[in-house]
């Protein structure tokens, strides 16, 4: 059988998911102090509506959603607010956040179970608005604007996105196996907002086992799901959906354009919880792995909760990390301040060893990153231009549609900081 | 101490100096071959260029006080330029072709990645054209002398050139030549010839039984070391394909012009395995400094090899033809990369 992929470049890094693949997914307990940004989706920041010394319930609101882009914040264990602070977190991004002393004895929430068929697909809307949830696959987009389409326009596709391509995580993977019913429900909520042609989840072919799960708990629905080939990066949307329906998004414009949408299989989860069981997005799964972990393992935890809590959990450090990794390594941002608070985009951390050797040389013109770019761009030309503050000529040839996946600078013999200069080119060129 | 640093995080671990360590590695046997096939000469004459290409490396990075030399494109550069001087060159010869290329072409460039022409061509055109008479006096491999009494200085391809512009009109085709002047061949050519039905000399030229310079003899072992850089991803078979490729179809319309043969007669065959043509196509062509970066422009590239080179070889007055279509479209590469470009994702609905 020949799988499905998108055309244009990719990567096949080793995918290092065997460390937490059949590790079941821990609750993780005992936190005792939560630090909860208010800064954790794309967007405008959550305005606080709380004050300092103000108890809190798990699950109340704590911060509004500002503007269309943005999202609310909920209190993920029941406290004390103790201090509002000003933190950076993993992705450099400064926000304030707010410090919940937890109670030693936590309630016991969210188990009355609603039926979704019930709603109407406003309310339901509603409820996924109210419950701040984002997209959980890294980029955080605030998840109502995704659902709310314009009444007269026919969606083709939902595509769920469950490939998880990045190295090492594990999460969606754990929630395919173990919650497939939850996620089959969540997936129905969703068709039942958008009303599309055709249901496909996205699954690539190392989780071969979770897809024959789906596949025989989806029949008679209208559920399909798809095996892909291994390749980095199919997780992306637009890789996603020109794997499995030929489409491409025009540069610059949204899934919908190709009426289509995608949505992470983390989210699925968030809104079945949401919908269902009235719980907003509080708690998420964190795979915790890499080589210098002791006991890699896959966490539910509350929003919030210190990182080097996640890693006591794990019996700690094997050996000393030379990086900390905060979501998948090949996207994902290093850190070193282990206080910094598990966020809603938090998909895993990473420790392991330095392996890039700094080899940097000149530019050998090689074209390999040309062959692997997913977006067909030539990122060694968009390198030649930033490094001499030529912004206007790599806008002109794409630095634009770069999402910085990281594909040029896995491959680039030379080592050159490709992604980096595309990020700083990026952030340079809007300035000016 | 925690290292902070921007995505990705993973590196597939190739590097230049893996990349050039490589190509090393696969023209290795191709000129172990010609060590053996003319001896010590032929050995003095390998480590002369690689020593003479690094030490210059080495000196210039003692003025700019940068570290390339462990990058090894200066192996590279050496070892190639070796293999394609004569075994009986003076010494010196490898010496100037060495620092031609290491200090002129590529470091007065800006060094490695910088230079537009291949350094290792430019290397041997310019010894080629400045000692021409010793650069083309080959020895006949002592494999081919004992059946024969005949010792000829001259490769078969500077035979045949000398036979076609004297206008000996009655011979046929380059094979006949060789013929007629009752060039050797090898028992075990002749063997495999009885029992296969191909030309004896085209045999020999294949396994490298052929007088010519150290390394481009054995076309067997070149086209080996070929496939190991593709199967490691080193070079594409774009250029070599397209430029072997667009060679041969030129060659076999119009190569039989000179022999008054009319159209569709050329001999294909023995066209490509003369001279260093494939040495040519498969490790100096495929230089990524100086090939284009797409597949589509290489592939160009690759046939305006095949022309410039079909042209010179059929219709040129010197025995030199593979180093100069490759310096030319050399010369194209960067006009190449400039119009062909990838088709970006998502641009097929950007109408305007």
């Amino acid at each position: 059988m020949k799988l499905r992929t998108f055309k244009k470049g990719g990567v096949h890094p080793n995918d290092k998911k065997n460390l937490t693949k059949d590790k079941d997914i821990r609750i993780l307990n005992n936190v005792d102090e939560v630090i909860i940004p208010l800064s954790q989706h794309l967007g405008a920041p959550a305005i606080l509506i709380k004050n300092i010394g103000d108890h809190v319930e798990k699950g109340e609101i704590i911060a509004k959603s500002s503007t269309l882009i943005s999202a609310n914040i909920h209190a993920s264990l029941s406290g004390v607010i103790s201090e509002i602070k000003k933190i950076t977190l993993q992705n450099s991004v400064e926000s304030d956040a707010v410090v919940i002393k937890a109670d030693t004895i936590q309630p016991t929430l969210f188990t009355e179970k609603y039926d979704f068929n019930l709603l109407s697909a406003e309310k339901i809307l509603d409820i996924i608005n109210s419950s701040g949830i984002v997209g959980q696959g890294g980029a955080t987009f605030p998840t109502t604007v995704k659902l709310s389409i314009p009444k007269e326009k026919n969606l083709d596709y939902l595509i769920v996105n469950g490939v998880e391509c990045e190295p090492y995580l594990t999460s969606d993977y754990r929630l395919m196996i173990e919650k497939t019913d939850d996620i089959l429900n969540g997936i129905k909520i969703c068709q039942k907002l958008l009303n599309p042609q055709k249901t496909l989840i996205g699954i690539e072919a190392n989780k071969i086992d979770a897809f024959n799960l789906i596949k025989e708990k989806a029949k008679g629905t209208e559920i399909e799901p798809v095996l892909l080939k291994i390749k980095y990066p199919q997780g992306d949307e637009k890789q996603l959906i020109s794997a499995l329906t030929h489409r491409e998004v025009p540069s610059g414009k949204l899934p919908l354009d190709v009426s289509c949408v995608v949505i992470n299989l983390g989210t699925i989860w968030s809104i079945f919880k949401a919908v269902v069981y009235k719980m907003p997005l509080i708690e998420r799964i964190v795979t915790v792995s890499g080589e210098c972990i002791e006991n890699p393992s896959n966490l539910l935890v509350p929003i919030g909760t210190p990182i080097s809590h996640l890693i006591k959990e794990c019996n700690g450090f094997k050996s000393e990390p030379d990086k900390i990794i905060s979501g998948g390594p090949m996207m994902g941002f290093s850190f070193y301040n282990l206080n910094l608070p598990v966020c809603k985009g938090t998909s895993g951390i990473i420790a392991i060893k330095n392996e890039i050797k700094n080899k940097k040389t000149n530019c050998i013109h090689c074209g390999k990153c040309v062959a692997a770019c997913p977006m067909g761009l030539q990122p060694l030309q968009m390198y030649k231009y930033i490094v001499n503050s030529l912004y206007d000529k790599a806008n002109k040839i794409g630095l634009m549609d770069c999402k910085e996946c990281g594909c040029c600078s896995y491959v680039c013999p030379a080592h050159l900081d490709l992604v980096q200069s595309f990020k700083l080119g990026k952030k340079l060129g809007r300035k000016k | 101490m925690k290292i902070i640093s921007s995505s990705p995080h993973f590196h597939n671990s190739d590097s230049t100096s893996s990349i050039m360590l490589n190509v090393a590695i696969s023209l290795t046997p191709a000129w172990i071959w010609g060590c053996i096939i003319f001896g010590s000469k032929a050995l003095i004459v390998m480590i002369i260029s690689i020593l003479s290409s690094v030490l210059t490396e080495y000196i210039l990075n003692l003025f700019t006080k940068e570290k390339t030399v462990t990058d090894f494109s200066a192996l590279v550069t050496g070892i190639l330029i070796g293999m394609n001087m004569s075994s009986d060159v003076p010494l010196f010869i490898p010496i100037i072709a060495s620092i031609f290329a290491i200090f002129v072409v590529k470091w007065t460039f800006g060094g490695l990645g910088c230079n537009w022409a291949n350094p290792a061509i430019s290397g041997r055109i310019f010894v080629f054209y400045s000692f021409t008479s010793a650069m083309t006096k080959y020895t006949i491999p002592t494999i081919l002398t004992k059946n024969s009494v005949i010792v000829s200085e001259a490769s078969p391809l500077s035979l045949i050139k000398t036979a076609v512009t004297s206008g000996q009109s009655n011979l046929k085709s380059s094979l006949d030549i060789l013929y007629s002047e009752n060039f050797p061949t090898t028992d075990f050519a002749k063997f495999l010839s009885s029992k296969t039905g191909f030309n004896a000399y085209n045999i020999d030229a294949f396994f490298g039984f052929i007088p010519g310079s150290i390394g481009e003899i054995s076309k067997l072992l070149l086209i080996i070391g070929g496939i190991y850089l593709v199967l490691k991803k080193v070079i594409t078979i774009h250029i070599p394909l397209s430029f072997l490729g667009s060679f041969s179809i030129l060659t076999w319309i119009f190569g039989g012009i000179p022999f008054g043969l009319g159209l569709f007669n050329g001999d294909v065959i023995s066209s490509l395995l003369r001279g260093g043509l494939i040495l040519g196509a498969i490790f100096m062509a495929t230089d990524s400094v100086t090939s284009p970066i797409t597949n589509k422009g290489r592939v160009i590239f690759g046939c305006g090899c095949g022309f410039i080179c079909f042209l010179f070889r059929t219709f040129g007055s010197l025995p030199e033809s593979v180093s100069i279509a490759i310096l030319m479209m050399n010369i194209f590469t960067p006009t190449i990369d400039r119009f062909i470009i990838p088709k970006k994702y998502g641009l097929i609905k950007e109408l305007k």
